[in-house]
């Protein structure tokens, strides 16, 4: 167990955790949206029936919905996850992780998205929520005036406004996706702290290792949101 | 002859009746300051002129013809909507710039968002008044579309060297005074080229020692004969600029004549009675 196949393994396990995150905002961005509009519906019960949701949602723990995904649906009294997951490595020879550690889990993996997206998605649509309804009604009032479409008033007027007020509750959340990633390893899913457990019988060292790499990649992330608020420095409200 | 003509204008919210039968005409070229003590219903007047409200009964006639007809079962629907208000321009007393474009940008927006639509009205009078070939339609197309952004920005200019900021054409509204930012809207508003402009509280919102450069902009308008709506509680201007002053109390025009009339010869005692908590305060 050197340092290398040590780096070798973490970095596969790390591989799937960058999946886990990119795939969640990929999908729970544009979701958040639709569900923030739902929860702004001049609709009662669609804005009623949204806010139930959303408050279950963010309510439960994100490990339990995990659970609650995984193993909710059986076929002929088998989990449907563990067949997918048994599919995928026997049939197709696809796994997560090293195969050396015996790692399966494609169908795992799909459970944890779909409850990583909802999840987020309420959180996200919370934050867009805020955000929309502090743009004042005169920005709206002077676009309507202007003769802009709705659309317009919010693509053009709207949005970038929206966009620097949610930037840092965004940053917050977004930073605790990459380590909510973890909960993952809950179902037997090998993101980078299942692979860094294996070694502890034998030493404590890989744990650290694998903290930098959490560390490096909110460092990144913390940069990326420090440049684009300032990025957006040129105006005020 | 009477080119805006409002008749019986009545709006509620919920229990409270705002406007209570509002009957105005104004000329075309003629400047109307709306006075009155708040909660008079001067401003709702204004944003139900505006389609921001929609007036719950009345009728309103623009240049002889009908814009609302409140009667009329069925909601516009946005185009009209749109339609309609592009008759009206509105200044805010908050101004309302859009914060993340420059002044000059501030005032091309909207036009520049209206060109795709008369782009496609463009094409569609091309498609069945000529006899072009689809490539010379879509050349003619583009060639006016191209026209229209130069005449646009070229408009954009010239307003704002009229009012006086085209030294700071490229700044973001925050880097604006009060008074700068309402002169920008004032630009924002004739970029439209709208046939009635309307002003709510123009001035309330500023410093007393800035209200005066956005006065001389209102001022100016007036000499290029556009027709306006000012609501105002700056009486020395409306006496100035006005051509009509209507006087508005509990939803109800109270009274209405030329500044002479209403300033050194008010009838009603709701009237006289305003006018002299104003001169208090002033005094």
């Amino acid at each position: 167990m050197d340092f290398w196949s040590v780096t070798q393994s973490l970095l596969q396990g790390f591989g799937v955790t960058c999946l886990i995150f990119i795939i969640t905002l990929i999908f729970s961005l544009p979701l958040g949206l639709v569900i923030s509009f739902g929860s702004m519906s001049k609709f009662k019960p669609l804005s009623a029936i949204t806010k139930v949701f959303v408050w279950v949602i963010r309510g439960i723990p994100l490990m339990l919905q995990v659970f609650i995904v995984y193993y909710m649906i059986k076929i002929n009294g088998k989990n449907l996850w563990g067949e997918v997951n048994r599919f995928f490595y026997f049939e197709l020879g696809w796994a997560v992780g090293p195969p050396e550690l015996n790692g399966e889990g494609y169908g795992g993996l799909i459970a944890v998205l779909i409850a990583f997206i909802i999840n987020y998605a309420c959180y996200f649509s919370e934050i867009f929520r805020g955000g929309i309804e502090s743009v004042s009604k005169g920005q709206y009032e002077a676009g309507k005036v202007l003769g802009m479409t709705k659309n317009q008033i919010f693509n053009k007027v709207v949005l970038l406004q929206v966009i620097k007020r949610i930037l840092a509750p965004m940053g917050n959340e977004i930073i605790t996706l990459v380590k909510d990633t973890a909960l993952s390893n809950s179902i037997g899913i090998l993101e980078i702290i299942m692979v860094s457990k294996t070694f502890t019988s034998k030493a404590i060292w890989p744990l650290f290792y694998s903290g930098a790499f959490y560390l490096i990649f909110v460092g990144i992330l913390t940069l990326l949101f420090g440049y684009l608020e300032k990025k957006l420095k040129f105006f005020k409200e | 002859m009477a080119y805006l003509e409002i008749k019986d204008f009545q709006k509620s919210f919920g229990n409270l009746q705002v406007l209570k039968g509002i009957n105005l005409t104004i000329n075309k070229g003629e400047v109307v300051s709306i006075i009155g003590s708040s909660g008079s219903g001067k401003t709702t007047l204004l944003r139900c002129i505006n389609f921001l409200e929609k007036a719950d009964s009345g009728e309103m006639l623009l240049d002889n013809e009908v814009l609302l007809d409140a009667s009329k079962e069925g909601k516009y629907n946005e185009k009209e909507l749109r339609e309609k208000r592009l008759n009206f321009g509105l200044v805010f007393q908050s101004f309302n710039l859009f914060p993340q474009y420059n002044v000059i940008n501030n005032i091309t927006l909207a036009p520049t968002l209206l060109i795709k639509e008369q782009a496609k009205a463009y094409k569609k009078d091309l498609i069945s008044n000529s006899e072009l070939t689809k490539k010379e339609i879509k050349k003619a197309v583009a060639e006016f579309i191209a026209n229209k952004k130069v005449q646009i920005q070229e408009n954009g200019l010239e307003l704002l060297k009229t009012i006086d900021l085209i030294d700071k054409k490229d700044s973001y509204p925050c880097e604006l005074s009060g008074g700068q930012c309402q002169r920008v809207a004032i630009a924002r508003a004739l970029a439209l080229n709208p046939k009635v402009l309307c002003f709510d509280e123009p001035t309330s919102a500023l410093d007393p020692e800035l209200t005066g450069e956005v006065l001389k902009v209102i001022k100016s308008l007036k000499q290029k004969d556009r027709t306006m709506i000012i609501v105002t509680h700056e009486m020395g201007f409306a006496k100035s600029v006005s051509d009509k002053v209507i006087f508005m109390a509990d939803g109800c025009i109270e009274e209405e004549g030329t500044p002479d009339q209403i300033f050194s010869n008010p009838k009603s005692e709701k009237l006289k009675s305003f006018l002299s908590n104003i001169d208090n305060k002033d005094g």
